[in-house]
């Protein structure tokens, strides 16, 4: 069987899939490497579950609640950064402490546990110091929080990989093939692969996938978010994920702090075309938006010149608002796991068990569990986040852990040769991007002026390749052009 | 023939802008300059404009694969290009020591390169291929 | 943890680090321990191949990489322990007599117990980020050392159609290496009316190879998928906003940001020092000693510098400051604060404490002026300069006797005006 997209809904399915016997499951990712679409650029939320209403939104509503359950054993299976901070919803007036009220009843309604409503400024403050003066009150869902999105989905393609799910990088699905309405496999860059069952999980692109195989026709909107992230010695942040009332669009712009220590401020939302998939691009208006809004939120933000880094995301947006997560009779065998627009990151692992009860009871796939089935993976040691102590003992097992490489986040030579060697043992591609997700080089205040350089030496001696055709991360992003003689 | 150079002094930071007025490639007049120092220096830009040189020359086998270098006088400003060109053809071998002459006599011009940097011979220190 | 002890421990091995080292030595300290993070010393130097450094402290003409190799050999010869590829990771003020400095290495962490600290740990690059260009990310933006690391340490071509950002001496410095090399330089974009580089390189990097400098204008936005594809400029008004309806293409695969440095004092700040917000550096006395007693700052980390004599100068006279130190010599008669005035960005130092005979200030204006005259109020000073830029730190020797008299008003207050 064949799971497309190696984002965290793609990756979850291809955890929990592999934990049954007799599966041949091949993951197949257009890039490099795992993680590059949606799931790298999002505000990492686990999100309360109360913001889907069940009656619009029936399967958002019900496994976000799942997922966001789901995640607590994940991460500490997985190994995953994760600070289940709790989520606080800022109300400012009547209306919103109105609104308020209507998430909390949602929210029961929903099966979210421990949510309240406070208006006590004391609880309030001291839930969070700094909280805006004007807040008159908040809805507390301490279920939620933050987690490290890109380490998540590493995580679960190595644990699947682990598990024996095979991985095909920087293979793009060009179509699925269907004979006598049954799926028989995908048409790839690389070739053809043969399969029983396609999953599409393939995040921006589901639509073309879906097209494709000749099952639901729809369009998949690229909505796209633009954040702050903030110095790290930068202050003051805060301690609970914080968010106003939402709009029936959108969650509103949120002030966070992130698992590695930053504070971050975003996402906005606004509409692209289809046909602007490829558009990441950052806006000065929408900066600015992001900016107003998060203000509102907190007593304080750090100043505008302690913002290291500004970046935008793109979410694949379903043109009915709910996940498109089913299976078809025409053609058999293809199941969709689209439009995970958020609340889908906290989704993903229940979206993993409902792709299994879709194979046993929609498919009527059996599925047996095997003896042998590892759920542990463990993450690369990090000296940043490493006591004295431990430190040296890191440095005495490995002396290339006392060679710092990226001084900013305390990254050493050790953890970037670990990077290289996992990014290997996926069956990804080595590029410097994925080097920067599994170890937070380059991700601090220089933005890797200085250690870029290093990762690149490491990994053009690694992979026996000359420096200039190191790739930053897809092909067409090599360092240089040749060597220094190349144009004379 | 008259003609007219304009440049830009660089002897300090007032930076005047000189003009040179040439009859066939005699001076017959300098101004705008402030000093005579500009004025020495408008002389030599205008007639034989000369420029310190340096680059790198691609190594073999060293710790870097380059090694930077330096002319051992200035060369003509129009003689750069060239140079680059001439260099672009030369690959040396490490061990390099600071201060060795890499290439004699460049282009005919008279011109030794020294090596300003020390290359070792390279040790390699990861093993990895798969 | 294991301790080492010494007199003085100077971290960062580049010009400022080494002339410091050097300095002490010279001052007959007897341990002192120099920490570099990388393999080996120099710091910057030796990736700028271009003459111009030891104009004044070696007396030759000498490219990066030489002046490097030669301070390296001063330090080793006059037996420095010399730890490379080692990192400071943080700086602890224990007492007046103690501090710590805790530094990572292969050998694992070691906490190095010391009477002072001079830390020299250079700059860091501004980023695309902080200099508010919106748009994609791909691949092809890098910051001029990032440039000038790849091409002349390790021989790679970053590109063949580039934009430079910021007109500083390292902006064109790069440009010229770039167009030596056979790529066309399409134009530095300075957002400000006047170059930010010296008039020097403005010749030899731009004029001589036909590169256009853009003043009063600005890149706002880069755009490109896997690589650049272009950039979109705008010129900007006097108080550098983007005048509406003046964008306009270059179409590029690179893009070099050269929009200036800042001292890197993480491991001063979180020690508790305190910071100047203007230089980005800590503030400091006539001997460079930081509002940490015995721990000094020298060189970019201090404030940045143009000139590799200035550094090292710097790092002489934190020298001069930790020996005097040690020596239970360093002893405060008052606290004259020196003030910018007119056209004064920042000047250092801050504070002045009636240390030293012979002070030097360096500061920098906001803008070029022509017939400038610096003056000092207070000390009835008044010094004449045909032209004064932004692109080079300016001196102003003065002697302490003349100081102490006029200790009761509190300040110096420096101004460069325009004389009639």
């Amino acid at each position: 069987m064949i799971i497309i997209g190696a984002g965290v809904i793609g990756a979850s399915i291809a955890r929990v899939l592999s934990k049954y016997e007799n599966l041949e499951i091949h993951l197949v990712e257009m890039e490099p490497d795992a993680g590059w679409g949606a799931s790298r650029a999002n505000t990492a939320i686990i999100h309360g579950g109360y913001d889907d209403d069940p009656q619009k939104y029936p399967m958002r509503a019900r496994l976000c609640v799942r997922g966001a359950k789901l995640w607590r054993r994940w991460v500490r299976e997985l190994d995953i950064p994760a600070n289940f901070s709790g989520i606080l919803v800022l109300a400012f007036t009547e209306e919103e402490i109105e609104e308020l009220h209507k998430l909390r009843e949602r929210g029961l309604k929903n099966g979210v546990p421990g949510l309240r409503i406070l208006q006590d400024r004391d609880v309030l403050q001291t839930l969070e110091p700094n909280l805006n003066d004007n807040v008159r009150a908040a809805l507390w869902a301490p279920v939620g929080g933050v987690i490290n999105s890109i380490e998540a989905v590493i995580a679960l393609v190595e644990n699947a990989v682990d598990n024996g799910v095979m991985t095909h990088f920087n293979t793009r699905v060009l179509s699925v093939k269907t004979s006598c309405s049954e799926v028989v496999g995908v048409e790839t860059s690389r070739g053809f692969i043969e399969a029983d069952v396609v999953i599409n999980a393939a995040g921006l692109y589901a639509d073309e996938i879906s097209k494709s195989a000749g099952a639901d026709e729809f369009t998949i909107r690229p909505r796209i978010g633009e954040y702050y992230i903030f110095d790290e010695d930068a202050g003051p942040k805060v301690t609970r994920v914080l968010f106003p009332v939402p709009t029936p669009v959108t969650k509103g712009v949120a002030v966070i702090k992130t698992t590695e220590g930053n504070l971050m401020i975003g996402p906005t939302a606004r509409d692209l075309s289809p046909s602007e998939k490829e558009e990441w691009g950052t806006s000065e208006k929408g900066l600015e938006v992001v900016w107003k809004e998060a203000r509102r939120l907190v007593k304080a933000l750090p100043p505008l010149n302690k913002a290291i880094k500004t970046f935008a995301g793109l979410r694949p947006e379903p043109p009915h608002g709910d996940f498109i997560l089913k299976s078809y009779e025409e053609p058999y065998g293809f199941i969709n796991a689209a439009g995970m627009r958020s609340p889908g990151l906290t989704s993903a692992p229940a979206v993993a068990y409902e792709v299994v009860r879709i194979m046993k009871e929609e498919l009527g796939i059996e599925l047996e569990e095997k003896h042998q089935w590892n759920p542990f993976r463990r993450g690369i040691k990090r000296f940043s986040k490493a006591t004295n102590r431990e430190r040296a003992e890191l440095i005495q097992e490995d002396p290339d852990y006392g060679v710092i490489v990226c001084k900013h986040r305390l990254v050493t030579k050790a953890e970037v040769i670990e990077a290289m060697k996992r990014i290997r043992s996926i069956g990804a591609e080595i590029t410097v991007r994925g080097i920067k997700y599994r170890t937070w080089a380059g991700m601090g205040r220089c933005q890797g002026a200085f250690c870029i350089l290093q990762l690149i030496r490491l990994i053009a001696e690694f992979e026996g390749i000359a420096l200039w055709s190191v790739k930053l991360t897809k092909r067409g992003s090599e360092v240089g052009i040749g060597d220094i003689y190349t144009l004379v | 023939m008259i003609e007219v150079k304009k440049l830009t002094c660089i002897v300090c930071p007032v930076g005047c802008k000189i003009e040179v007025m040439l009859d066939n490639n005699r001076i017959i007049e300098i101004k705008g300059n402030m000093c005579l120092r500009g004025a020495e220096y408008a002389k030599s830009e205008v007639l034989n404009p000369v420029r310190p040189f340096f680059a790198v020359i691609k190594v073999k086998n060293g710790e870097l694969p380059v090694v930077s270098v330096k002319s051992n006088k200035p060369i003509p400003k129009e003689c750069i290009r060239k140079m680059i060109k001439e260099l672009s053809r030369v690959k040396l071998k490490a061990p390099i020591k600071a201060g060795e002459v890499v290439v004699k006599r460049l282009e005919c011009l008279d011109v030794d390169l020294i090596a300003t940097r020390t290359i070792e011979e390279r040790s390699s220190h990861l093993s990895s291929k798969p | 943890m294991r301790k080492v002890y010494a007199d003085t421990v100077v971290i960062g091995g580049g010009a400022a680090g080494l002339a410091a080292a050097i300095k002490l030595k010279d001052l007959s300290v007897n341990k002192v321990i120099l920490v570099d993070d990388r393999e080996r010393l120099g710091g910057i130097l030796p990736q700028c191949i271009h003459t111009g450094f030891g104009v004044h402290y070696s007396k030759r003409d000498l490219t990066g990489p030489e002046f490097a190799e030669e301070l390296s050999s001063f330090v080793l010869d006059r037996g420095v322990d010399v730890f490379l590829n080692s990192y400071a990771l943080e700086l602890r003020y224990v007492d007046y007599y103690e501090k710590s400095v805790i530094v990572a290495s292969r050998k694992g962490l070691i906490d190095v117990r010391t009477r002072t600290v001079i830390v020299a740990t250079g700059a860091r690059e501004r980023t695309v980020y902080e200099i508010g260009i919106f748009g994609d990310r791909p691949a092809g933006v890098y910051t001029a050392g990032m440039v000038q690391a790849l091409m002349d340490l390790y021989g790679v071509m970053p590109g063949k159609e580039v934009v430079i950002v910021g007109s500083g001496d390292v902006g064109l410095i790069v440009a010229r290496r770039l167009a030596m090399q056979g790529a066309t330089v399409k134009a530095v974009i300075e957002v400000k009316p006047w170059p930010g580089g010296l008039i020097r390189n403005i010749v030899q990097c731009l004029e001589d190879f036909g590169i256009p400098l853009l003043l009063s204008h600005a890149v706002r936005r880069i755009v490109g998928h896997e690589r650049v594809e272009r950039v979109i400029v705008t010129k900007v008004d006097d108080k550098l906003s983007p005048i509406p309806n003046t964008e306009f293409e270059i179409k590029c695969d690179t893009v070099v940001i050269a929009a200036g440095l800042k001292p890197e004092v993480q491991l001063l700040e979180r020690a508790g020092a305190l910071i100047d917000p203007v230089t980005g550096g800590p503030v400091v006395n006539e001997y460079l000693e930081t509002s940490l007693p015995g721990v000094f700052v020298a060189g970019n980390a201090l404030v940045i510098n143009d000139l590799v004599d200035t550094v090292a100068e710097q790092g002489e006279t934190a020298a001069e400051g930790a020996v005097l130190f040690m020596n239970d010599k360093l002893i405060a008669k008052y606290y004259l604060r020196v003030i910018c005035g007119s056209n004064v960005r920042f000047i250092v130092p801050q504070v002045l404490m009636g240390l030293k005979e012979e002070i030097t200030l360096y500061g920098r204006v906001i803008m070029p002026m022509r017939r400038a005259v610096i003056r000092i109020p207070e000390l009835m000073l008044s010094m004449q300069q045909a032209m004064i830029t932004p692109a080079e730190i300016f001196k102003v020797n003065i002697s302490e006797r003349k100081i102490s008299k006029v200790v009761k008003l509190h300040k110096l207050t420096i101004n460069v005006l325009e004389s009639r």
